[in-house]
């Protein structure tokens, strides 16, 4: 026979092969496709959702008001968190060994301490401690006041989200810290830069780009803890919704505003993090790259160029 | 002092990294405008003595010294005290580094990369920083490239804005610690003109390398290190023609 094509068959170099079948594919979406229809058909039919209500208060001022109370909280308690989780991150690397010391202890107990738990605590200091005075130790007192002029739901509320998310950011900024190769610190030691300036300067921006997801991520978690500040009678999102059905027994839709909000609040987040991810990569910025990093697969893309975009 | 006094002065230096000592009393002298280069065996020391002339390892004994002042430590009255990592940082502004992996900031351009030290450590003015960081990287043949990032440059374009970021800080001296063992052979030759180039121009250079040719033509002085000692050192060709020690022998009839 040798290379003689068979007489019947096309030539190979001018055929195209039939693609590889997926049958398994097409039977597990369609399994699904069939179980989210029947999911949103429950949710357009079931009255008890009460579709109209929903549409009501979704841009009720109560609600609007809970929801920038949510916004703020999950932003300041971002913004403290990773400012004292910077801190505790470099004193835990420090060749110190007290500080060291300090942050491992104050790493373990913030969060060891339930977030919730934190907050009722916070809120009921002055039942511990019945006055706050600031001035110098053993010395002349330059403010004093009562804890419960200090310590509203507002700022017991940031006290204990913050404090749990120092916590965490402290032990994820370390790692990202760790992560820059040490020839970095070596090559700045050698042009004479100081400690300081190594840190601020090579280190601690390169360990911000690699903690941008990291950090999303806290953000998004924050956004729901938030959430548990209701205990405090805050008026965040939640608790207006809890507020509004306490009165109208809605408690369905109102749950629903809500989950809304949140689901819409979240995506923002999610959207913004992949966005400034892109920036600090320096890639060029289409909505459209934005969208499909949130869709990849990362673990079946062989293509190459694919699993590296 | 009227006699005058090397550039680079190293004595009776040791290391010891746990029990295994990597150094053992090395002795060496650089004088201005001079290139030095250290061939040997990995694992012969050389790495680590380049290392300990700025102090990126501290030695266990012996001294550096650089224009007769010690480095890493300093006298008060008659007591020696260590120096602090600031300290050290204002010394080692005169001897600059290239490494074997580049070490560039990823997180700045070619042009960032040179006028960071200029402008953080010695508080230069941008624009004057950047005009001299423009004249560098033409001069290691980069002047398109000032704009781009150290992963959109080869290897060899990265090991040369490296250069040009610590001859941005005008420094006495240079130590090269393998600069062209991370690259794609192609790549080796740009490297090596441009430090042909900058030995030329009598830059005082300290080179850890296994460019034999290199070491051969552009070298004043070749020092064989093996096992934390200098086993023989001299003119290039004499040592790389003649070796005198067997050891020198066996190593040179493997590499050339």
């Amino acid at each position: 026979m040798g290379q003689s094509p068979t007489p019947s068959r096309p030539d190979i170099h001018a055929t195209k092969p039939v693609p590889v079948r997926h049958p398994a594919r097409w039977i597990g979406g369609a399994a699904l496709f069939l179980f989210v229809f029947f999911f949103i058909r429950l949710l357009v039919t079931n009255e008890n959702l009460q579709w109209p209500v929903v549409a009501h208060y979704m841009l009720s001022p109560e609600i609007l008001k809970g929801l920038g109370r949510t916004l703020l909280l999950t932003f300041l308690a971002m913004i403290f968190g990773l400012a004292i989780g910077i801190v505790l991150a470099i004193m835990r690397l420090s060749s110190n060994p007290v500080f060291q010391a300090a942050s491992w202890l104050w790493i373990w107990f913030f969060r060891g301490v339930p977030p919730l738990v934190q907050l009722v605590f916070w809120y009921n200091l002055a039942l511990l401690i019945p006055n706050v005075s600031i001035g110098i130790p053993f010395g002349p007192q330059l403010w004093e006041g009562s804890t419960n002029l200090l310590i509203t739901p507002f700022t017991a509320a940031i006290l204990g989200l913050s404090l749990t998310e120092s916590a965490y950011a402290a032990e994820m900024i370390r790692a990202g810290i760790q992560a820059i190769n040490i020839g970095q610190t070596e090559a700045a030691a050698t042009l004479g830069m100081t400690r300081a300036q190594i840190l601020r300067r090579i280190i601690l921006p390169q360990a911000l780009r690699i903690l941008i997801p990291p950090i999303g991520n806290d953000t998004i978690s924050m956004l729901k803890f938030t959430s548990l500040v209701s205990v405090l009678a805050l008026p965040d999102l939640l608790y207006s919704a809890q507020m509004i059905y306490s009165r109208t027994y809605q408690t369905i839709p109102l749950l629903i505003v809500a989950t809304i909000w949140y689901l819409i609040l979240s995506t923002v987040l999610t959207f913004a993090e992949h966005y400034i991810e892109h920036r600090l990569n320096g890639r060029p910025l289409a909505l459209g790259a934005v969208f499909n990093s949130l869709f990849k697969s990362r673990f079946w893309s062989l293509r190459r160029q694919e699993a590296r975009s | 002092m009227t006699e005058a006094q090397p550039l680079l002065k190293v004595e009776r230096l040791s290391k010891s990294f746990g029990t295994h000592q990597v150094l053992r009393n090395i002795d060496l002298a650089v004088e201005a405008g001079d290139v030095m280069c250290i061939v040997g065996p990995s694992g012969s020391g050389k790495s680590t003595l380049l290392r300990c002339l700025n102090y990126l390892e501290t030695p266990d004994a012996g001294a550096v010294f650089l224009s007769g002042e010690p480095i890493g430590v300093k006298w008060r009255g008659n007591t020696l005290y260590e120096m602090s990592f600031n300290e050290l940082a204002v010394q080692r502004q005169r001897m600059g580094m290239v490494f074997q992996s580049f070490n560039l900031f990823p997180h700045k351009t070619a042009l960032e990369n040179v006028i960071e030290a200029p402008i953080v450590v010695k508080r230069k003015k941008k624009p004057d920083a950047i005009a001299e960081a423009t004249a560098l990287l033409k001069k290691v043949g980069l002047a398109e490239r000032a704009h781009y990032y150290p992963k959109q440059l080869s290897g060899g374009q990265q090991q040369r804005v490296a250069i040009a970021r610590s001859l941005a800080m005008q420094p006495a001296l240079m130590l090269f610690d393998e600069p062209t063992s991370a690259l794609d052979p192609e790549l080796v030759g740009e490297v090596l003109a441009v430090m042909r180039q900058l030995a030329e121009d009598g830059m005082t250079m300290v080179v850890v390398t296994h460019e034999m040719s290199f070491a051969r033509d552009v070298a004043d002085h070749l020092v064989f290190m093996d096992e934390g000692v200098i086993v023989e050192a001299g003119k290039p060709k004499d040592v790389l023609s003649h070796p005198r020690h067997a050891r020198t022998k066996a190593f040179l009839a493997r590499v050339i």
